[in-house]
């Protein structure tokens, strides 16, 4: 019997050397034990051959028994296996449709909240956010909109990922350093939820193209880095009604506010009505800026944007929410619409 | 006068916002509240202040 099983274990070895594909190897051996146990049935008893390879069909029958039990129950655990992954992918959703139950279940601690709920979690599911800057504010922004299942969101930045980003833009890593931070956005995005349609712009926001981009989407964040954009993602907004959230900081303080034309509060120029003469008010790379703080910053504006969309709460509209992270301070004032405001008071 | 300037408590010569400012040694290019309620720039010359107003004076942030 030894023998037997000592050729066996030779042209197994001899089909490993020479590559041959496992299922052939499984054959050749199967045969062997087949050749064997015939030799057992048909010859008769005390033959040599017979002696030689186990001198009884029993003990080999019981084996083959044993093999054919294990075939069939690794084919069945396959198979339950194969079940259950298909299942777990089936695929990233169409923005719009209904909830999958992978949805269902992601969302379950949006859906359970009242002023949230299903209805909610289905108008994020329409929702069309553009986030302008993909940098300390856009990091978690953009994060926590895919992560809380914002349909389709948009990005703009023309930067690419630096060194020193890395120590408050969260969503970027150590290995996207120089790739443009709209490309690695969108990567992180994907990771964390493919159910999300992420749609990068590798480029400054413009006069000439801020019109044509903010008419695809209905919510506008602004977590940009110079006066310009800021200026002239208010003037856009206002003109297509759009709200605005915009976020801003310094050092260790930011501020957060929802423009919203349409509520009748002001727009952004109303309460910065010149930027600073340059130099006056630093930029991060000059001045500093505490890690953390844009993620308490960038977090609040996807916060208020889920309200904005929902309709849950009261957003900041017409309030500006100081945050003085040195002192762990808050305030809030009220804000109001400028008659002369060249950019709302006309209208 | 005693007045709250940005959270911090402090002793003033000013009697209108726009002293007040200039005390403080702010440009223009802020946006001011007073007790939690915005005031133009244009309101701040005539905006008398009181004992223990709280004032907020705000600079644009361009950082993101």
């Amino acid at each position: 019997m030894l023998l037997v099983f000592a050729v066996a274990a030779a042209l197994w070895g001899l089909g490993w050397v020479l590559d041959v594909p496992r299922r052939s190897r499984i054959g050749v051996v199967a045969g062997l034990f087949l050749v064997v146990i015939c030799l057992q049935l048909l010859l008769p008893d005390g033959h040599p051959v017979r002696e030689m390879t186990g001198t009884s069909p029993a003990l080999w029958l019981l084996l083959a028994g044993f093999g054919a039990v294990a075939v069939f129950y690794g084919r069945f655990v396959s198979g339950m296996r194969a079940k259950v992954l298909n299942a777990e992918r089936e695929g990233p959703a169409k923005p719009g449709g209904a909830f999958s139950d992978t949805e269902l279940e992601r969302y379950a601690r949006h859906i359970v909240l009242r002023e949230l709920g299903g209805p909610g979690q289905k108008r994020l599911k329409q929702a069309r956010v553009l986030v302008i800057g993909a940098g300390g504010l856009g990091a978690p922004a953009l994060q926590y909109l895919a992560a809380a299942g914002a349909a389709t969101i948009g990005v703009i930045d023309d930067d690419v990922v630096e060194n020193a980003n890395l120590q408050r833009q969260v969503i970027h890593r150590d290995a996207d350093i120089g790739m443009p931070k709209v490309f690695s956005a969108k990567q992180a995005m994907e990771a964390q939820n493919p159910n999300v349609v992420v749609r990068p712009y590798h480029r400054r926001l413009t006069e000439e193209i801020a019109a044509e981009l903010f008419a695809d989407y209905d919510l506008i964040l602004d977590g940009s880095d110079n006066f310009d954009t800021r200026y002239l993602a208010n003037r856009v907004a206002v003109a297509q009604g759009k709200p605005l959230i915009s976020g801003a900081l310094s050092q260790w303080e930011g501020q957060i506010s929802v423009f919203d034309p349409q509520f009748a509060g002001p727009c952004y120029q109303c309460i910065f009505p010149e930027a600073p003469a340059a130099g006056l008010a630093p930029s991060c790379a000059e001045a500093g800026v505490i890690g953390p703080l844009p993620g308490v910053i960038g977090s609040m504006m996807a916060l208020e944007a889920i309200k904005v969309i929902t309709g849950a709460g009261a957003p900041l509209r017409g309030e500006m929410l100081i945050y003085d992270g040195l002192y762990g301070e808050t305030r809030k004032i009220a804000l109001k619409r400028r008659d002369d405001c060249p950019v709302c008071g006309a209208a | 006068m005693k007045i709250i300037v940005n959270g911090d408590p402090r002793e003033v010569a000013a009697t209108t916002l726009s002293e007040l400012l200039a005390e403080c040694g702010y440009s223009g290019r802020v946006a001011t509240a007073v007790n939690e309620v915005f005031v133009g720039s244009s309101a701040r010359i005539d905006l008398a202040l009181a004992d223990g107003d709280r004032v907020e004076i705000l600079a644009p942030m361009q950082g993101g």
